[in-house]
């Protein structure tokens, strides 16, 4: 060892005891899908999305709000509304520990951020999901906020975008998130009466509950490229049929292939599709 | 028809095997016999009693699951009158796990649509085991609007492990065909009357139950997950359902009183499937009550009450800060 130890350069040299250098946490991150080795800062300013392969990495809802929509006139809805725990629910972990600990990881109070502002000077509403908040899952207070923007939209006659994310309904709070499903659906009734488009963008991933429920009865469906979208989880499907299932099954390339969306958008021209979308529909001017 | 035991029924079923033996030995007249066979029937009775007086959710969840249970087209055949069945949701097939059609009920004109399971082994296949797939909820999405289109009242049968969990359902959308039964069904022009009879299996079984007023027989269930699934998510091992069937709060009872159901309908001891007639009887005498009470309000104040339920589904607080 020592020989060896000897014809070293002085560069690699180590020594003994020596702390390992360390990298700043934060300053890298890599790609999940071509792992390409990128700047964070280079990430965020693609809106998380990777330069090299254009895989759309997860993005929080309030980051995602911010930029989407302009940088004026914002206002949250339905913020004062927090969760109960009506089941007094308990598995491995009380609910309301799990909600705290989903509180501290994402400075979030529940699973749904709902804003009104505007995106290009087209006044509106947006909800975007917080998939990182308990898996985005639906319980009463995501159904409330969501009702109160559809709520919005109609006193104030502006169209209702819903970004989507979720695994589905919150088991915690049994029949009650069961609810939410028609719930959320009542409510867009009210939107369609009014004629007011409601748009949903459906991101890695849609499942469950969100998916049965508003995600598809919107007047325009759109995707995130890759997201990963459906009713029941690849792992319960392939449990219950017994067979692989299909290169690419469930992502949003082949929802669009069976007809199911309209249209998968790239997350860096989202603004100005989803602009365009509502001034069509709206059938109001380009300026 | 020999009853089916379930596991927690066994000292029933133990005293049963009794009474039938003494049933069939050679001297099953003798005064001694008939004496000890009404002595075991009475304590068949009292041990059914007992058992069902003190049911746990898991048990329950059995009984709504239970294979001799009166199934949808029971119904139709015991309440209904005139019953056409129409087959098909016009784009791609008819599900038979969905039945649905026009029949008479007290005389008027109704609409049933139901979900069905099978019996025999090959009857299950044929019903894919009650799971519906997109064309069966487009089925009924279909008679939905016909009933509308006529005036026609509608009754809804839920009896659903949940909507099928396949490759093919999936590619037709499934999630598509579940949202807009739930969005059609909030603002149909016609009174609905739900009726949950066995298992109501999660966003399958809400496909069908979003109306006027939902009903529940007593010993049926109603979840966001089944107990097995939410045991397997939660706490990483299905052996732990019976816990979660109690803390998921799925029976008929504990649903009432938070509300999220209207009417309990009562079942005879040791469940539906002991007396088709008296459930039969019950099931009728609540839909001709609901029936009444709905045709009694208009269109408009029907939708409207509707709307508000819906509404007000959901627990939470409001901050008075932010």
């Amino acid at each position: 060892m020592s020989w060896f130890q000897n014809l070293l350069p002085p560069k690699i040299k180590r020594k003994e005891n020596s702390e390992k250098k360390v990298v700043p946490e934060g300053l890298w991150s890599k790609c999940a899908v071509c792992e390409a080795v990128l700047y964070y800062s280079d990430l965020g300013n693609n809106l998380n999305v990777c330069p090299k392969c254009h895989h759309h990495n997860h993005i929080s809802a309030r980051a995602r709000l911010d930029l989407l929509l302009d940088t004026e006139s914002r206002r949250e809805i339905g913020a004062e509304v927090l969760s109960l725990d009506p089941l007094k629910f308990k598995d491995s972990k009380r609910y309301t520990d799990r909600l705290s600990q989903a509180k501290k990881n994402t400075s979030e109070d529940d699973a749904l951020v709902v804003m009104q502002g505007s995106i290009s000077n087209v006044p509106l509403v947006v909800a975007v999901f917080e998939f990182e908040f308990m898996g985005g899952s639906m319980g009463s207070v995501v159904g409330e906020r969501f009702v109160r923007g559809v709520r919005a939209c109609v006193e104030q006659h502006l169209p209702f975008v819903c970004f989507t994310a979720s695994g589905g309904a919150r088991m915690q709070e049994g029949v009650f998130s069961l609810m939410q499903m028609a719930k959320t659906s009542a409510a867009l009734t009210q939107l369609s009466q009014e004629g007011l488009p409601f748009i949903t963008v459906l991101t890695n991933p849609t499942m469950g509950g969100v998916s049965a429920s508003f995600a598809f009865i919107s007047d325009v469906v759109i995707a995130e490229p890759a997201a990963l979208i459906g009713f029941a989880g690849p792992r319960v499907i392939e449990q219950t049929v017994r067979q692989t299932l299909p290169e690419g099954f469930q992502r949003a390339e082949f929802l669009l292939e069976h007809g199911a969306v309209d249209m998968i958008v790239d997350r860096r021209q989202m603004r100005n599709k989803l602009a365009n979308l509502c001034r069509l529909l709206l059938r109001t001017s380009t300026c | 028809m020999k009853l089916t035991f379930l596991d927690f029924e066994r000292p029933i079923a133990e005293i049963e095997k009794e009474i039938e033996k003494r049933g069939l030995a050679q001297h099953a007249f003798s005064p001694g016999t008939v004496a000890e066979i009404t002595r075991l029937q009475k304590k068949s009775e009292s041990v059914t009693r007992d058992l069902y007086s003190k049911l746990t959710s898991w048990q329950i969840s059995q009984i709504s699951r239970h294979p001799q249970r009166p199934y949808t087209l029971d119904y139709i055949e015991h309440l209904f009158t005139n019953f056409e069945e129409l087959h098909g949701d016009r784009n791609f097939s008819d599900d038979h796990a969905i039945v649905g059609g026009l029949a008479r009920f007290n005389d008027q004109a109704v609409m049933i649509i139901g979900q069905q399971k099978g019996r025999d082994t090959k009857e299950k296949i044929y019903r894919n085991f009650g799971m519906s797939k997109p064309e069966g909820y487009r089925k009924a999405l279909r008679l939905m609007l016909l009933a509308e289109k006529f005036s026609i009242p509608l009754f809804t049968f839920i009896d659903t492990p949940g909507a099928f969990p396949g490759i093919d359902a999936e590619e037709r959308g499934q999630s598509e065909a579940i949202g807009r039964n739930l969005y059609t069904l909030t603002k149909l022009r016609i009174p609905v009357i739900c009726t949950i009879i066995g298992e109501g299996g999660s966003g399958g079984a809400l496909a069908l139950a979003v109306g006027d007023i939902i009903q529940m027989l007593q010993y049926a269930t109603y979840s966001v997950i089944s107990p097995e699934g939410c045991a397997s998510i939660l706490w990483k091992s299905a052996d732990k359902a019976q816990e979660a069937a109690e803390i998921m709060g799925i029976t008929a009872h504990r649903l009432k009183a938070m509300g999220l159901i209207d009417t309990i309908i009562a079942e005879p001891i040791g469940g539906a499937h002991r007396d088709y007639s008296s459930v039969m009887q019950s099931v009728k005498q609540a839909l001709l009550g609901s029936l009444e009470k709905l045709q009694s309000h208009s269109t408009e104040t029907l939708l409207k009450k509707r709307f508000e339920r819906l509404m007000e589904y959901g627990r939470f607080q409001e901050s008075k800060t932010k």
